[in-house]
């Protein structure tokens, strides 16, 4: 695999001399990592920094003279960010796990079962994950409203399914399909009922798009804005994204360092599962946009 | 065996029917509408601050989708060449895509501070300029300043999924075009494009949707200000209807946005369609 890659990817370019390489090709990667990251370098240069450097012009913006660990220590025991935190932790597993479950049962019928219209039904779930939740949002609110859901957090774990599981159920299905039909039909010979083929036979094999719908979903869960925020009120069920900008605004006083270590620790979950599941994330993503 | 199916049906065909009633009519928060017909959609017809929303989104998604989609290629194609420490590279190119939006903004916020931007800064001490650029005070400042941000988030997702569709490129293609005489810009025009075109649709659609319903990114950064020069339809449809009450008038703006919707997933559907004809069933 890895051999054919640099095979396709160095073609003709020993042809290349090494200074056209590096104007062609490494400088403008450098400058694309640059520019990507440097909103994060930003963020932990400011959350460490203290207040007077922050604001003070002479200094050198780009180090840290005297780091501070003040801007955590508000944010921890001042916020009710650790609420945050927890709020925004337990509706992302649970919708996430909700989802997949619906979804699993979902894909392995529409692709397995083949019922008239199973066809159709793929489809609507693909255009489904297309609807944005921009355009939900409001009736999501009347009908919140009438279940008298409003600020709970059961608002958040039964809305964001909406947004999960056609994504989810259009991933696996292309999982399943790659599953070769000849092994479910030994089970069934074999006495197996649907349920026991889809636990035993198909699950097992399909654990990678399992992993790949999961990590996706939680990703997309935890950044979730516009729900949390048109469906949550009160401070103690909000989630960080929401939290971090409503709570720690205080009229025209921008606690910066607190914004930005908010910010950086709302981002850190995130990115250390994604770092430990890159390979599937990225599956994920590219399966769902292939087809 | 479909508990997805009644989810769905109950928290996303049912809303959105909802929302398109609602958009015919006068609902307040905490009071169920009236029907009015279509008053709402001509009321906001004429509302200046609509019509500006409406030219806002199209500018904002034009401009960001070009600029995400020359900008992804490119840096597709670099990541392609080979690199060292590739798997890497591309892991920590994913990161503005992954980090949760709302927070990432956040940091474009400070950065683009009117008193304390950085970029202002910097760009004083070298002299470039005399005073700290206002970056969200001015209309089309802000403009571009949105926009920067959104094409930063958006730019690794188009890079990863179109490496994806690069790496599914045979190689023998290229050695036939090399043995053929082809320059690496011919190269480029008449084997990766038409190669590529199939995911660059699909990728494409996505990334227009998604810059056409834009609402976090806004709403951290300007609010839809100033004098609304930022307002795109999906934060001006969640101002009027949640901090404003109007429930209808929102639902109606929300709703305005579909019929965009459709046309560029149709457009996109049929692009689609034709190439995979053109390369007699090539791809997938």
């Amino acid at each position: 695999m890895s051999q054919e890659k640099i095979q396709d990817s160095s073609g003709m370019a020993y042809l290349d001399t090494p200074t056209r390489r590096w104007v062609t090709v490494y400088l403008p990667v450098l400058c694309f990592l640059f520019i990507l990251l440097f909103p994060f370098y930003w963020m932990g240069m400011t959350s460490f920094k203290p207040n007077e450097e922050l604001v003070s012009k002479a200094a050198n913006p780009f180090w840290i003279n005297n780091p501070t660990f003040d801007h955590f220590e508000r944010l921890l025991f001042k916020t009710e960010y650790p609420q945050w935190m927890w709020n925004t932790i337990l509706v992302s597993v649970v919708s996430t796990f909700a989802s997949l479950f619906a979804s699993v049962l979902a894909a392995y019928a529409i692709e397995r079962l083949r019922y008239r219209g199973s066809k159709q039904v793929g489809l609507t779930i693909f255009l489904a994950y297309l609807v944005p939740p921009s355009i939900l949002f409001i009736p999501l609110a009347a009908i919140v409203f009438q279940l008298g859901l409003f600020d709970t957090r059961w608002a958040l774990i039964l809305t964001y399914p909406t947004f999960l599981i056609p994504f989810c159920t259009w991933l696996l299905m292309g999982y399943f399909r790659s599953i070769p039909y000849e092994l479910e039909e030994c089970a069934l010979i074999d006495g197996a009922t649907r349920l026991q083929v889809l636990t035993k036979i198909i699950l097992p094999l399909a654990v990678p798009g399992l992993i790949s719908a999961g990590i996706f979903a939680f990703t997309l869960s935890w950044n979730e804005f516009i729900y949390a925020l048109t469906f949550i009120s009160s401070s103690e069920t909000k989630t960080v994204p929401v939290g971090v900008l409503t709570e720690l605004v205080e009229g025209d006083v921008y606690h910066w360092g607190a914004l930005m270590a908010g910010a950086l620790l709302g981002s850190l979950p995130v990115a250390v599962l994604y770092s430990f599941f890159v390979e599937y994330y990225v599956s994920g993503m590219t399966g769902a946009v292939k087809e | 065996m479909l508990p997805a199916g009644a989810l769905l049906l109950v928290f996303l065909t049912y809303p959105l029917g909802l929302g398109t009633w609602l958009g015919f009519t006068d609902a307040k928060i905490g009071r169920p509408g009236e029907w009015i017909g279509a008053e709402n959609f001509t009321y906001l017809y004429g509302d200046s601050v609509a019509r500006l929303s409406l030219f806002n989104t199209f500018f904002y998604t034009i401009v960001a989708s070009v600029l995400k989609f020359v900008l992804g290629l490119w840096l597709a194609l670099l990541l392609n060449k080979h690199l060292p420490f590739k798997a890497f590279l591309r892991a920590i190119v994913l990161l503005p895509f992954i980090a949760p939006t709302a927070l990432s903004a956040i940091a474009f916020w400070w950065i683009y501070d009117p008193q304390f931007s950085v970029v202002s800064w910097l760009l004083v001490k070298m002299g470039l300029i005399d005073r700290y650029i206002d970056f969200l005070g001015d209309p089309w400042m802000a403009r571009f300043s949105t926009i920067f941000a959104n094409v930063w988030r958006g730019v690794p997702f188009v890079a990863i999924t179109l490496l994806a569709g690069l790496q599914t490129i045979s190689p023998s293609l290229y050695e036939a075009a090399s043995l053929d005489g082809a320059n690496d810009r011919q190269k480029f025009w008449y084997v990766t494009l038409p190669m590529l075109t199939p995911i660059i649709a699909v990728v494409m659609t996505f990334s227009v949707l998604f810059t056409f319903t834009d609402f976090q990114l806004i709403y951290v950064l300007t609010r839809g200000g100033p004098l609304n020069a930022t307002h795109l339809m999906a934060t001006l449809s969640f101002q009027r209807a949640i901090p404003g009450g109007a429930l209808g008038e929102g639902a109606a703006l929300a709703t305005a946005m579909v019929p965009f919707l459709l046309a560029a997933i149709l457009f996109s559907y049929f692009g689609l369609q034709r190439r995979a004809w053109q390369q007699g069933g090539d791809d997938q």
